[in-house]
């Protein structure tokens, strides 16, 4: 895990790159969670989202889990790569990001590292 | 007492003894007294042995009346069936297995599907193939699924699908806010290319079209499917099995999906089912094709084994949000479809198509002759056609029977569509013209 | 094993056709595929040899005890399949003159009043191909009656979080929204959960009962009610019929529309997954909407039945081609007739007996989800054991496999942790389930004993596990030529 990224309470990790921007991806726990990766659905880059709004998401060979977006703003890149090779994500889930978000207005509830720690603690 | 209980009394008795029970009742506690009270009461025959059923069952099916020969399809097609179809189709291991999601068990099953799709793919041209739908009309239901896009929610049906296809669409589809326009037929049988530029725009998602149409018209495909293209719709061509080892095939003429009935593919009329839905897709459609998919992998020592695969897609695991609600198919009849392929192989799988396509050409031409009669469409077709004659379809069928003839399938309009398969001989085509003729 | 394509040599063929004996016709050219045709080009021999390795890589009811919770795999009676395979049958054009299909017709109308008395209804039909189709038939039903009533602010349909996936996912096809309720420490409806969403947007409640842990849901009546009270249908979910067939009736329990399944409560084999067949019953007032076509009785003026088609008046139009999957709803019905009244109850019951002596066997050794008594099926779970030992349902699953015995249903439902759903049904002898019991007891033991055994199950099938991740990373779907070199 690393220090300087943001958690939101669905297990995507966020990474502030500019004041109004944001890279998101699928936090450690949750990738371990759901097992080896088969195929990632992500956002259309131009894409208006939402606090929670559902923007894609990930596969493994038992189970479905949805992407939501942690904060308000446009799509402005997705890692095309994963959609090739979603295994990265297993392999280094905080190089492997899944979509940029670019004139961010709100934010979800985003958690520090030590607090999300606890919070994947306490959901069992 | 059930036929088929293994055990006997005494051992069942000697069971409940051993769970401190009096009888297997007092497993129901939790019902309500009236709610037993009221199953006992409930009126319903007693039991019948093996000879019984079997003398009930004979006396129903000789009170259908079996025709010798059969002139009719408009859906439902008498080909022959290879005997080596109904004798693998029986196997009991094949007859009695669950769907293979316990893929050591099940390599078996799991091949004859792998094999399947690929036949599937190979008689289309595309890309990907699931292990069936239940039936022609509903696989046309789920391609128009595939085709619906958020902001595109407009199908476009030709009319010359077969009319319980755009019925089965239009009941799939009614609380889903989802438009259904039927495209008319031209003069001559074929989708009106005419009409289809007119229908389309940008809320257009996709465009089905039958081949041959349920006229027996040979369609052009690919010149309406051309005009779907550029409005940006997805093409489906729902296809006649047989047909397609000598029309173009779907990849040919520019589709994205092609479905169709399965049944001309081994297995009987049946009184109209089972019968098997099959579909296959470009590639770029693989993740929304419905239902079940067998993939090909290996296990740890590197052998060959197939699985059940993209599973993420399917109900049970997407729940709502699966792209169908499809769990059981018709695997059996995609077995009997693949075996029928299998033993007529490419050679014998055309000359079905050659034979039907040449008898229906043959009957036109003579039932063309009688006097009054002409034949309603010039285009080509395959091996359906439609006739219009001076007496009522009706009344052609009534005298046709006498001879142990099925006719063809009467049109509300007084038009005729026959159908010829290679189960028809150059002899039965006479005589049933002379009968015709003499019926005036 | 080889692929039928990897068995082809160019040129070899099986002749079962004669030459033409009219002119042959020639299509234009534009109208002639030009895209090879490669199927597989074999002779006779080899294919009957083809699919014989094939079926003995396959392993059916005929094979060995095939415990699949919520899947009723109980014998397949032979006689069934005979008699659905008369000419008098399968030779007949669904678009016959209807004088002439009088045999088909009184066998549907007959299997309709048969399967409606024992599930409390008063119409059914055998349009549904399969569970699924049925449940979706039924909530087209459910969005058509409330319509009708111009109660369109009906858009929710309710279901446990232990329901089949089909559920919530026929839901969505009729146009409704999913309400998802928790259930009850008894995998039953908790009550309060239901109350709280009980509102003017229930369109309905979908419920199997007896629930997929086993247990008859003791507050049924009070279920349906208060699901009544709110304006909503109650639908019956027959996934678990064979537990109570004969004994206590849907229709009683206060429900107004189920689906059977023909091919798990009524005997009719699988196929490797269909055909099915999942006739949907009803309560009279829902009759209307029923799809066509409807086979009917009509007392002809000699005083003998004719049988016709009708459709309903206020149908919801067509689910599927003619009528549905007509040879499975015969093999049914010559199976209903078999066990008559008695046979149909003694099945229940026996079905239930079975579950409850092999869960006693297993209760020392396993940890099931719920107490009992059980109804037709029990869930095991593996939790404990995975914690302890890493052990899950999946590597018992695998050992089983070992044994001769299918699987019981692997992690369903999901609301019980490495589930492991035993459904032994009645067609299975006492020897059999104590074969199947002694079997989960050696595995147990090694448990402990001798895990890596199981993490390598299964040793003595065809292949070992095999690797799904990359099956769905990398879909190879289909067979392709081999690229020359």
């Amino acid at each position: 895990m690393s220090s300087n990224l943001k958690y939101s309470k669905t297990h995507e990790w966020v990474d502030f790159i500019a004041p109004d921007r944001v890279r998101v991806g699928l936090s450690d726990h949750a990738q371990e969670s759901m097992g080896d990766l088969v195929f990632v659905t992500l956002p259309e880059v131009g894409q208006e989202v939402s606090v929670g709004d559902v923007v894609g998401d990930v596969e493994s060979v038992k189970a479905v889990s949805d992407l939501y977006s942690p904060v308000s703003g446009v799509v402005v890149a997705v890692n095309e790569e994963l959609e090739d090779r979603p295994e990265l994500i297993n392999e280094e889930p905080y190089s492997a990001w899944l979509f940029e978000i670019d004139q961010v207005t709100e934010q979800a509830e985003l958690l520090d590292q030590a607090a999300y720690e606890a919070f994947c603690e306490e959901e069992g | 007492m059930c036929a088929y209980l293994p055990s006997t009394e005494a051992e069942r008795r000697a069971m409940l003894e051993a769970l401190g029970k009096e009888s297997a009742l007092d497993f129901f506690s939790s019902v309500p007294a009236e709610q037993l009270a009221a199953a006992e009461r409930v009126d319903l025959p007693e039991g019948m042995s093996e000879l019984e059923l079997s003398r009930k069952l004979n006396g129903l099916a000789a009170k259908n009346r079996q025709f010798a020969k059969i002139y009719r399809g408009y859906g439902a097609y008498n080909h022959y069936i290879p005997a080596m179809v109904d004798e693998i189709a029986t196997r009991q291991a094949f007859v009695t297995t669950y769907t293979p999601y316990q893929a050591e068990l099940s390599q078996g099953v799991l091949q004859t599907i792998f094999e399947y799709q690929t036949m599937i793919c190979q008689l289309t041209g595309l890309d990907v193939s699931n292990a069936s739908v239940y039936d022609g009309a509903t696989a046309a239901a789920e391609a128009v699924n595939m085709c619906l896009e958020r902001r595109r929610r407009h199908v476009l049906l030709s009319e010359g699908l077969h009319p319980q296809t755009i019925e089965t669409v239009k009941s799939r589809f009614q609380y889903l806010n989802v438009e259904v326009t039927l495209i008319p037929l031209a003069e001559s049988g074929e989708t009106s290319v005419e009409a289809l530029a007119e229908l389309l725009d940008e809320t257009v998602c996709g465009v089905l079209v039958a081949q041959p149409n349920v006229l027996g018209i040979i369609e052009p495909a690919a010149e309406l499917f051309a005009l779907a293209k550029k409005a940006g719709a997805k093409s489906v061509l729902s296809i006649n099995p047989i047909a397609a080892a000598i029309l173009p095939a779907a990849a040919e003429v520019g589709v994205d999906i092609a479905v169709g009935e399965g049944q001309p593919l081994g297995m009987p009329l049946s009184f109209g089912g089972p019968g098997l839905g099959f579909m296959a897709a470009r590639q770029d459609m693989m993740r929304r094709l419905p239902g079940r998919i067998v993939g090909q992998t290996t296990d740890a020592e590197g052998r060959r084994a197939f699985v059940l695969t993209l599973q993420a897609r399917e109900q049970h695991i997407r729940r709502e949000r699966a792209m169908s609600n499809i769990c059981s198919n018709q695997a059996l009849c995609a077995l009997r479809a693949g075996v029928y392929l299998t033993v007529m192989g490419p050679q014998g799988l055309r000359e079905v198509a050659e034979l039907s396509l040449s008898k229906a050409h043959y009957l036109a031409a003579r039932l063309a002759e009688l006097p009054g009669w002409s034949l309603r469409f010039d285009g080509e077709f395959f091996h359906e056609f439609v006739t219009d004659a001076p007496i009522s379809g009706e009344k052609i069928n009534a005298v046709l029977r006498e001879h142990d003839i099925l006719g063809g399938y009467p049109l509300a309009d007084g038009g005729m569509v026959w159908c010829c398969t290679e189960t028809v001989t150059r002899e039965d085509m006479d005589e049933l013209v002379n009968i015709l003729r003499e019926v005036g | 094993m080889q692929l039928s394509f990897e068995k082809s040599v160019a040129g070899r063929r099986t002749y079962v056709l004669p030459a033409p004996d009219v002119p042959k016709y020639e299509l234009p050219a534009e109208m002639r595929r030009t895209l090879e045709l490669p199927l597989p080009e074999m002779g006779e021999p080899d294919i009957n040899r083809h699919y014989s390795a094939l079926e003995r890589r396959s392993f059916g009811v005929n094979d060995g005890p095939y415990p699949l919770g919520s899947c009723t795999m109980k014998y397949n009676p032979i006689i069934n399949d005979q008699l659905a395979s008369l000419p008098g049958f399968t030779q007949i054009h669904p678009l016959q003159e209807i004088d002439t299909v009088q045999g088909c017709l009184q066998a549907l109308v007959e299997a309709e009043k048969f399967l409606a008395a024992v599930t409390g209804m008063d119409r059914m039909t055998f349009q549904p191909a399969a569970g699924a189709h049925g449940e979706f038939t039924a909530l087209l039903m459910v969005k058509a009656y409330h319509e009708d009533r111009g109660d369109s602010e009906r858009t929710q349909i309710i279901v446990p979080d232990s329901a089949h996936g089909t559920n919530p996912a026929s839901a969505a096809m009729a146009g409704f929204e999913t309400v998802n309720i928790p259930s009850n420490e008894a995998g039953g409806v908790d009550l309060d959960g239901l109350k709280k969403v009980l509102g003017p947007k229930t369109a309905g409640l979908m419920l199997t009962n007896p629930n997929t842990l086993g247990i008859f849901d003791p507050n049924i009546e009070e279920i349906t009610a208060l699901v009544h009270e709110a304006g909503g249908l109650n639908y019956y979910d027959g996934a678990n019929l064979n537990a109570v067939m004969g004994v206590a009736r849907p229709g009683d329990m206060g429900f107004d529309l189920v689906h059977l399944n023909l091919h798990k409560t009524f005997s009719t084999p699988h196929g490797g997954g269909g055909p099915g067949s999942g006739p949907v019953g009803c309560k009279a007032f829902l009759a209307e909407f029923l799809p066509h076509d409807m086979p009917i009785a009509r007392k002809g003026e000699d005083g003998e039945y004719v049988y016709d088609l009708e459709v309903p008046e206020k149908t919801i139009g067509r689910v599927r081609s003619f009528y549905g999957n007509f040879l499975v709803t015969l093999k049914a019905y010559a199976y209903a007739l078999r066990l008559g009244k008695a046979g149909i109850r003694a099945a229940a019951l026996t079905a239930v007996l079975n579950a409850n002596y092999m869960a006693e066997g297993l209760r020392d050794y396993y940890d099931i989800s719920v107490p009992g008594p059980y109804m037709h099926e029990f869930v095991l779970t593996i939790e404990p054991l995975r914690q302890e030992y890493g052990i899950t349902a999946m590597d018992i699953a695998k050992a089983i496999q070992e044994k001769g015995i299918h699987p019981p249903t692997m992690y369903f439902p999901l609301n019980v942790k490495e589930a492991l759903m035993v459904e032994p049904t009645e067609t299975e002898s006492r020897e059999t389930l104590d074969m199947m019991i002694e079997a989960l007891r050696e595995i147990r033991s090694r448990v402990d004993s001798d895990p890596e055994s199981l993490r390598q199950a299964p040793r003595t099938t065809v292949i070992g596990r095999p690797d799904e991740t990359t099956a769905a990373r990398n879909p190879i779907l289909r067979y392709t030529e081999p690229e020359a070199e």
